[in-house]
């Protein structure tokens, strides 16, 4: 009999797919049902961030980093904030910080919610995303108490946050903190002994410990492969030092063990939330610093210098000294780094976002290789990612 | 023996240890810079993952950062974290439009997208790698756009054509040119000159030439 020589087929996956989480436009070549190489085509959301960032002054920049991730802004504006007082040399006023550890939580618990459910969707589960979004919009709602804002904040500046929070608005977080348990419980029980969820996700697209270190894996994705890596306990920032909260780890390194950590995650998320309100310090929330906070509105109707002050801040912005920085943040998807370099000038001279996404998505050909077509969905899921950060 | 080092006697030991393929150890503000010779980064950065005292596992970040002005152009910056000692280091080398750049691809996996990012936004080669396309921009795009002397408005803009019945490529034409203010403040700093400044010295030396 003739040999018959069969050809792979190359099936185009995305970029207008529902799993496809954004824009992924995934080349992928399939044996039959097997895929054999999947070539992730990325920047179809670029919008050259890190170009419009070296023509703005600072603090220009800070809404351009809600919109990387943007189902979890406050967190990119944290490292951008953070690096920007680590050239300049001040630090946040205790409550500052308090109340950026407090959204940078809620910031945390909106991208798992997002990605738990949109990940149990793309395999299948249709109601977590329903109940679960009820939640996320009132979290969006304390955004927009504290901010104006419901998804992008802009509320996190260099040199602490905008403004205080508004009265009742911590009752209001304590009392959903203590709701909030029980829809997580909801959710473990639709998936979490869920026969079918169990069966698309268990031993899917794993990851040992060796390869996440090869591949640049941070967050829960690394820490579902077993490795207790968390920049909030390794390097702490604005005082998550004080704080009493554990690291889940997963075991595997696979779908479903991320997804654990991920909702382990939440849990521990609302803790800290807790500690943070009970022991929220009074005081002010940015630097008492003129030349980078400016002056309160009630001042600048009878003081020139204040007026004076707002006017500068506003138009020239402030000089940052030169010198260059690594600043890292422990972002929900991973570690949110920019390295931001400053020639002593009012715009920085070079801002490189690190996202976490960008080299999760990366693995996506290592970890898919040899799975069936619809595993590619559940691992392109698991591994979270949000065309925001990765096209930049 | 592994033991934690204290970022002053790392930067020594990574010095000692690598001899002259690092040129000199930064200390800042609390980051270790390494800034190595172009050709002996693959040394360095085995070193910096396999040594005992380093075990920097996991490169973070790859990008570039242009200075026009200097002779090599382009830096290219490594970011490592090293999980056991909880530390990080940044490795820096230079190198040009024309001049090819290690890849470090067989090493760290994860350098695979970082370089064609730096490949794609900067116009840095990188020699062996293994698939260095462009990534972040537009599929056919001309031009390295994150170089200092690229136009932050690009030279092309596109739209959809409704009588040919796809997106079209156009010059960019802009209703308002880019404003781009100068902050340099007259009262801040003796070194700014005012345009006409120099006419006043230029004219003692150069009347006695012309007569």
């Amino acid at each position: 009999m003739a040999e018959t020589h069969i050809k792979n087929f190359n099936l185009n996956f995305g970029p207008q797919h529902p799993a496809a989480h954004g824009v992924l436009r995934l080349v992928l070549e399939m044996d039959g049902e097997v895929v054999e190489r999947a070539d992730p085509h990325i920047g179809l959301l670029h919008r050259g961030t890190e170009k419009l960032i070296e023509y703005k002054n600072y603090l220009q920049a800070v809404p351009y980093f809600d919109r990387l991730d943007y189902v979890a802004p406050q967190n990119q504006e944290h490292a951008f904030a953070l690096a920007t007082e680590k050239l300049l040399g001040i630090a946040p006023p205790p409550r500052g910080q308090a109340v950026r550890v407090l959204f940078c939580e809620i910031g945390r618990i909106l991208s798992h919610i997002l990605n738990i459910t949109a990940y149990a969707m793309d395999v299948g589960a249709m109601t977590p995303m329903l109940w679960a979004f009820e939640e996320r919009e009132i979290l969006m709602e304390f955004c927009e108490r504290a901010s104006g804002a419901r998804m992008h904040m802009a509320y996190f500046r260099p040199g602490g946050v905008t403004r205080d929070i508004p009265d009742g608005l911590t009752d209001d977080i304590l009392k959903w903190c203590e709701t909030y348990p029980q829809v997580i419980d909801d959710m473990e029980s639709l998936l979490t002994e869920n026969r079918i969820f169990k069966q698309r996700t268990v031993d899917i697209g794993v990851i040992n410990a060796e390869q996440c270190y090869d591949w640049g894996f941070t967050g829960p994705n690394l820490r579902a492969s077993g490795i207790a890596w968390d920049l909030r306990k390794a390097q702490p920032y604005d005082g998550y030092e004080n704080y009493d909260f554990g690291i889940p780890v997963g075991k595997h390194g696979d779908c479903y063990d991320r997804y654990l950590v991920r909702m382990d995650e939440m849990r521990e998320s609302l803790k800290i939330m807790k500690q943070c309100i009970e022991n929220m310090p009074s005081g002010p929330v940015r630097v008492d610093d003129r030349k980078i906070a400016p002056p309160p509105r009630g001042e600048m109707k009878h003081s020139m210098e204040a007026l004076i002050h707002h006017f500068k801040l506003y138009t020239e912005g402030y000089h940052v000294p030169a010198g260059e920085t690594y600043t890292a943040v422990e972002a929900p998807k991973g570690e949110f780094a920019v390295y931001l370099i400053s020639d002593g000038s009012n715009k920085p001279y070079r801002c490189k976002i690190r996202a976490p996404g960008f080299a999760h998505l990366q693995a996506c050909e290592f970890v898919s290789k040899g799975h069936m077509l619809a595993d590619v969905v559940a691992n392109i899921g698991s591994l979270d990612v949000v065309f925001g950060e990765i096209d930049r | 023996m592994a033991m934690n080092l204290d970022l002053q006697d790392l930067g020594d030991y990574i010095q000692d240890g690598l001899g002259a393929d690092v040129e000199r150890v930064d200390e800042q503000g609390g980051e270790l810079t390494l800034h190595v010779r172009r050709d002996a980064i693959l040394t360095v950065l085995k070193f910096l993952r396999d040594d005992a005292n380093c075990k920097f596992k996991l490169l973070l970040d790859v990008c570039g950062v242009d200075y026009p002005e200097q002779a090599e152009r382009f830096e290219v910056v490594y970011h490592l974290l090293s999980m056991p000692h909880n530390q990080r280091v940044r490795v820096k080398l230079r190198t040009d439009e024309d001049t090819p750049v290690p890849s470090s691809v067989k090493l760290f996996s994860a350098a695979n997208w970082w370089e064609r990012e730096t490949w794609d936004l900067y116009g840095i080669y990188f020699s062996d790698h293994p698939d260095l396309r462009r990534i972040l921009t537009d599929y056919g795009f001309e031009g390295h756009p994150l170089r200092k002397d690229f136009p932050l408005t690009g030279y092309v803009e596109v739209r959809y054509d409704d009588e040919q019945k796809r997106v079209v490529y156009e010059p960019v034409k802009l209703v308002q040119d880019f404003r781009s203010f100068d902050f340099v403040s007259p009262w801040e700093g003796v070194q700014a000159l005012l345009p006409g400044d120099e006419k006043a010295e230029r004219d003692d030396t150069e009347k006695g030439e012309k007569s």
